[in-house]
């Protein structure tokens, strides 16, 4: 077992009303792959993902994760399983500080209870200090320690983003989820996101998956692809098969992919 | 730093008790100062019990004197009826009203912005209309003979507990997580928060306060009706709130003091009051539309003052 199935997503669908947005999808994910989903707009992407974190039911199927059955479980029971996500349109904490973000990530983890805070029991200072102290590591990590003091949504668009992805990885995902995490980036930022994407990977031995659009981008860091269109899977492989792939030219329609 | 802080609060504190205790003993303060300074403690008690549940958690409740009028009721029902002592009665008083913010919380929080404010509307009305119909404690005339044990000391204590115990929630990892649900809610569930958890924590906790302050009410004032605690009351306690920064203890406790100031002093000029009171909550709504204080926090501004400060020595 040198490698382990972290997500088994099996024969899953949704649909809102009459429409299917997301039919019949099968995705297997081994512990720290770094996997690309990808697709025209209003193939399904964001649903599928919403199902992945809970925000839907699946209308059928079954989704694993980390061994266990989780279709039907609340947002924050598959956060406290391990998987984290960030947003396309990025929901940050908006006035709460960057360390005040990071640190409600750590939350799930937090020592100290609600008793303990209320009454100031010493548990609540070490838990507190603590959570500090990890989070203005966590920080630095993604150069943002300067900025700890900071209001969120005062933040330029670029670290609004890392610090959505740093806010994620706090909460000690096994996978991270990320929604078009170069959404509204330039060129340049999305090298360096490119290059953060695979660090983290590496760095905390995670599993990701990522949406995107930037073609660049997924080519360029994923191991594996799906695409997604209409909500179904019409193609899965490596980018070199994916960009070959007929049905994802005809998807894409004149694209180069 | 933390400690350090507070113990200079809590001395400062003491010292206007002190003092104001002293005016009294010394007969500075007459019986109606000290009917302002009882009122204005009851006041700050709910406002700054509702700013938990409508200011961090951003969950907007309008049926606070519904939990009050609980805990008005049940700490007099066991002091008058029950002859019980009057500790056991204001205890019995805040369980009820955060039991009652516990049954009314679970189904109506699922709700979200005005939908929820008139949900908690109606249950503040309809806690009214029980009070109303009950023969046991008096029906519309209201329970009487209620034995007058609070005053300044019971007040001012209880109103010093109630703020320590809101920013010790505040200031902790469960306070960001209500901040987190009133700043974006599916992120703060996406982050591992259990959001309807946490609102209830946040209503049965506010409600569990505004009990406190009811029963208070019930010690001071000798008789206790049920028109006393209705959507007018509510509103009232929302105004303090939103008047002094929606988020903001030190606003919400500046905005109960200058209301019941203000309300008390016009109490001799009956026609102008409403129109000079609602003049007031007009021009603050202009100028200062985020409230007195808008999130401003003693904690915030002394950082702030620590960073300029140290700004200016480096550069001179």
């Amino acid at each position: 077992m040198a490698t382990q199935r972290l997500l088994d997503v099996q024969r899953v669908s949704r649909s809102f009303g009459g429409l299917k947005a997301v039919s019949d999808v099968n995705m297997q994910i081994d512990n720290g792959e770094l996997v690309g989903l990808i697709g025209p707009n209003g193939a399904g992407k964001t649903t599928f993902f919403n199902l992945l974190t809970g925000v839907y039911e699946p209308s059928e199927g079954k989704i694993v994760f980390a061994g266990d059955s989780v279709g039907g479980l609340k947002p924050y029971e598959i956060t406290k399983r391990g998987a984290a996500r960030t947003f396309q349109n990025i929901r940050l904490f908006g006035d709460m500080t960057v360390l005040e973000n990071v640190m409600v990530a750590y939350h799930t983890h937090a020592k100290h209870n609600f008793f303990s805070s209320l009454f100031r029991l010493p548990g609540h200072f070490k838990g507190e200090a603590d959570m500090r102290e990890r989070a203005l590591e966590f920080l630095k990590i993604f150069k943002l320690e300067g900025k700890h003091e900071e209001v969120a949504r005062n933040l330029p668009y670029g670290e609004q983003r890392r610090l959505e992805i740093a806010r994620a990885l706090a909460a000690k995902p096994k996978l991270l989820l990320l929604d078009e995490p170069a959404a509204g980036m330039n060129p340049q930022e999305t090298t360096e996101l490119m290059n953060l994407i695979r660090w983290i990977r590496d760095e905390f031995r995670i599993t990701i998956l990522l949406i995107e659009h930037d073609m660049g981008l997924v080519m360029g860091v994923c191991e594996r692809i799906y695409v997604l269109d209409h909500g179904q899977v019409i193609a899965s492989g490596t980018p070199e098969e994916i960009r070959q792939n007929p049905k994802v030219i005809e998807a894409y329609l004149g694209q180069e992919v | 730093m933390l400690n350090k802080r507070f113990f200079l609060y809590a001395l400062l504190s003491l010292v206007v008790y002190g003092v104001i205790q002293g005016m009294i003993f010394g007969e500075v303060l007459d019986d109606t100062y000290v009917d302002t300074l009882v009122l204005i403690g009851i006041n700050i008690i709910l406002a700054v019990s509702l700013n938990l549940i409508n200011g961090f958690t951003g969950q907007f409740s309008i049926g606070h004197a519904g939990f009050m009028s609980v805990g008005a009721y049940v700490s007099a029902i066991f002091t008058v009826n029950l002859e019980m002592n009057f500790v056991l009665g204001l205890l019995a008083g805040c369980v009820a009203a955060a039991l009652a913010g516990l049954v009314i919380g679970l189904p109506t929080l699922r709700l979200k912005g005005d939908y929820l404010a008139i949900a908690t509307l109606g249950f503040g009305e309809i806690i009214r209309i029980v009070w109303l119909n009950t023969d046991y404690v008096g029906g519309a005339s209201g329970l009487n003979g209620i034995e007058k044990i609070t005053d300044w000391t019971w007040t001012f204590f209880l109103v010093f507990a109630t703020i320590v115990i809101i920013q010790n929630i505040v200031n902790s990892t469960h306070g960001r997580a209500l901040v987190a649900i009133r700043e974006n809610e599916i992120a703060a569930e996406a982050m591992g928060i259990n959001t309807t958890k946490y609102k209830v924590i946040a209503f049965v906790v506010g409600a569990f306060f505004a009990g406190l302050a009811g029963a208070l009410h019930a010690h001071y004032f000798y008789i206790i009706q049920p028109q006393s605690f209705g959507f007018i009351k509510s509103f009232e306690i929302l105004v303090f709130v939103v008047l002094g920064g929606l988020g903001s203890t030190g606003g919400v406790v500046l905005g109960a003091i200058l209301l019941t100031v203000i309300f008390t002093a016009l109490q001799e000029y009956p026609d102008l009051r409403m129109i000079i009171y609602s003049l007031i909550l007009i021009l603050t709504m202009i100028f200062r539309p985020r409230g007195l204080l808008g999130n401003w926090s003693v904690k915030k501004a002394l950082k702030k003052k620590g960073g300029d400060s140290h700004g200016n020595t480096t550069s001179a």
